[in-house]
């Protein structure tokens, strides 16, 4: 599905990503792991379009084609989705206005009928049941006031309405106490399934308690410096990130 | 021709109309009209060299032969009338055409008791003691030119009158509609409001006209709150393309009243605002919300003045501006707290957003403060539209151009959120989707 080859990416003169190997097949979780600033977030970003960033080395080929060559709403359409770290407060238009009009723009390009007002109310409505939220919060402007974890509710919920093939969570755990967190992972597992692939960056080990992933990566200065299976993780909670700094200069 | 001599015109057209009118008004109201021309002989009409005009020049408004209107100027039609309007249609309403009233499109129906909805030449006709007391003593003739032109010619516009403790439900809708085929017209049209001791209405003032013709629309609202009364007020406008609107808001409210203002300008060639609030009553207190939208080479002025005459009145102010093409956004804000009114509570924003690079924005607020326990605050923002949050738009699948007049119809919308009356924010919103649907 997805296949990252020796991808180089900077912001300004700063480079972040340094040649990043990764493959994802249909319906695997893979989780990407690793300290503070080691490009995490940046890999998201960047395979979700984010235009600050400048590849200069290497590709990323998505369902047959070049993804680098697609604007972030072709991605979006063509069923990338990124849950963001930072969802945004958009004062003045409704998650319902939004979401449906995402939703329309999504469908359209797939070829379906855009769904009218009663059609997406039920569609909603059944998938906030996925991350329990409240009904209210609809009709609010988008994100604003929202606390740490209806953002990120409301970011797997919206990803449950877009129905995407890839998505990308980036550090969903973050902010979150240990209810939302099981609630957050409780919506993203019902969502697994053999056709889409997840990508789950995270700083610490307790979202893979929730959300189990078959491979685990970690990035270290722009780098994966060791993949593996979920064991992985347990080892990098015992020892921490340090031990792999060394093997990350070792690569170099 | 000059300002000087543009002024020198219309006070030859104030007199004129003066002495036509006398044997049929009250001597009070000759009176009333003398002073208001007497004022705008001495004030003349302003230039760019006053301070409270510096951004906006009238020049291209005052140097038109408008003239007033006469029976055929009442051609436009009702159904244009009320959709350009927002007007619901069974709501209570008086529609004026070029500053005089249209019974035919108007609809009074039965109102709760001892409201009095009615439009102001009849009034004037039988010499009406409330409006001999009241009219032409809050809007300040003496030191603004156009509300000296409006007193002068003073004819027809509206006037509600709230019993004490009468609590209207149903919005009252006063519809000033404007503009002739081939014909410059002016109006001036007064609105006189009071509201009784612990009484609540709300009103809509609602300013469209004739796109494409040219027409002058100088409007004056005087607004009373009784102790303990709830005032919401709205001016809507969507003058024409070549329209051009001034006018004015005076409120005075007294102890314990609250006043919600918005104003909203959606298009008009040059239009210009002015809001006066006295608080003039311990704890009463005030919000003003605006929106204003510009486009083509519009001209949009807002100038606000907030009086804290009183101690522990609250005052909250959030105008928002979007400006595209070449046009001109202006906001003054000023806040003044006297001496003796301790606990002053005011808070004011003003922010803008600019869609092209040939739109400008001028934003001022101005804070004079004569008492020495209280809270100002007061933010002015310019900006374009957060690459953040177009991102975010954008990762969900919503193309560029979409993603940017959603932003702009939430920029715009939530000031529409503000509003109490339904029927306003869905018709508001609509046409703001519109407005800014693929910009």
């Amino acid at each position: 599905m997805l296949d990252i080859q020796g991808l180089r990416a900077k912001v300004g003169d700063n480079e972040i990503l340094r040649g990043i190997d990764l493959h994802v097949g249909a319906g695997e979780v893979h989780a990407i792991m690793g300290p503070n600033g080691s490009g995490k977030s940046t890999l998201a970003h960047v395979l979700s379009g984010r235009e600050n960033y400048q590849v200069t080395a290497g590709g990323v080929t998505y369902q047959g084609q070049n993804l680098l060559a697609l604007s972030p709403e072709l991605r979006a359409r063509e069923g990338i989705f990124l849950a963001f770290q930072y969802p945004v407060e958009i004062p003045g238009v409704s998650t319902t206005y939004f979401l449906k009009a995402a939703l329309n723009a999504v469908r359209k390009h797939r070829g379906l009928e855009e769904l009218d007002a009663m059609e997406f109310l039920a569609l909603i409505k059944e998938k906030m049941k996925l991350v329990e939220m409240d009904q209210v919060l609809l009709n609010r402007p988008l994100n604003e006031g929202f606390s740490g974890g209806e953002k990120k509710r409301n970011e797997i919920l919206q990803m449950a309405v877009l129905d995407p093939k890839l998505a990308l969570l980036d550090e969903t755990d973050s902010g979150l106490d240990i209810d939302a967190l099981r609630v957050v992972a409780n919506g993203v597992n019902a969502l697994r399934g053999k056709d889409r692939a997840m990508i789950v960056i995270t700083h610490y080990q307790r979202l893979l308690d929730y959300i189990v992933p078959d491979f685990i990566h970690v990035l270290y200065d722009g780098r994966i410096v060791k993949s593996g299976t979920k064991e992985l993780a347990m080892e990098l909670e015992r020892k921490g990130y340090d031990w792999l700094k060394s093997e990350g200069a070792a690569v170099r | 021709m000059t300002t000087s001599e543009h002024t020198a015109r219309y006070i030859g057209a104030s007199k004129e109309w003066l002495s036509a009118a006398k044997s049929s008004a009250p001597s009070w109201l000759n009176d009333l009209r003398q002073d208001g021309s007497a004022s705008f002989a001495a004030l003349g009409f302003p230039t760019p060299h006053q301070e409270e005009w510096k951004y906006t020049n009238v020049e291209p408004v005052v140097s038109r032969q408008f003239g007033l209107a006469n029976g055929e100027a009442q051609s436009l039609g009702i159904s244009d009338i009320l959709s350009s309007a927002f007007v619901e249609a069974d709501a209570p309403r008086l529609v004026f055409v070029n500053g005089v009233y249209a019974p035919a499109f108007s609809s009074v129906p039965n109102l709760p008791g001892g409201v009095r909805l009615t439009n102001l030449s009849e009034l004037l006709r039988s010499d009406d003691a409330v409006l001999a007391a009241r009219i032409g003593r809050y809007a300040n003739y003496r030191r603004n030119a156009f509300v000296a032109l409006n007193t002068a010619f003073m004819g027809d516009g509206a006037v509600v009158i709230i019993p004490p403790g009468c609590r209207v439900s149903k919005p009252i809708y006063l519809v000033y509609a404007s503009g002739a085929k081939n014909r410059l017209i002016m109006s001036h049209p007064r609105t006189l409001i009071i509201l009784g001791a612990g009484s609540e209405v709300h009103i809509v003032e609602s300013y469209s006209g004739v796109d494409g013709e040219s027409y002058f629309c100088n409007a004056v609202t005087e607004l009373i709150g009784e102790p303990d009364s709830a005032a919401h007020h709205y001016r809507l406008q969507r003058e024409g393309a070549a329209g051009f609107h001034t006018g004015t808001l005076a409120a005075r409210l007294d102890r314990g009243c609250h006043l919600t203002a918005h104003a909203v300008t959606l298009s008009g060639a040059l239009v210009r605002n002015d809001v006066h609030v006295s608080l003039d009553g311990e704890g009463a207190e005030c919000v003003l919300n605006g929106l204003y939208l510009g486009d083509d080479k519009q001209h949009v002025d807002n100038f606000t003045e907030i009086e804290h005459s009183k101690p522990r009145a609250t005052s909250r102010e959030l105008y928002k501006g979007i400006l595209d093409g070449a046009s001109r956004g202006v906001f003054n804000g000023k806040i003044v707290v006297h001496k003796d009114a301790q606990k002053s509570d005011a808070r004011q924003t003003n922010r803008n957003l600019l869609l092209s690079a040939d739109a400008q924005v001028n934003t001022k607020p101005q804070l004079e403060i004569h008492a020495d326990d209280v809270k100002c605050s007061h933010g002015s923002t310019i900006g374009q539209l957060d690459p953040d949050a177009l991102f975010y738009l954008r990762s969900r699948g919503l193309g560029p151009d979409e993603a940017r007049s959603l932003l702009s119809f939430a920029f715009a919308s939530d000031i529409v959120g503000r509003m109490k009356v339904a029927a306003i924010r869905e018709r508001l919103d609509d046409y703001l989707v519109e407005k800014f649907r693929d910009h």
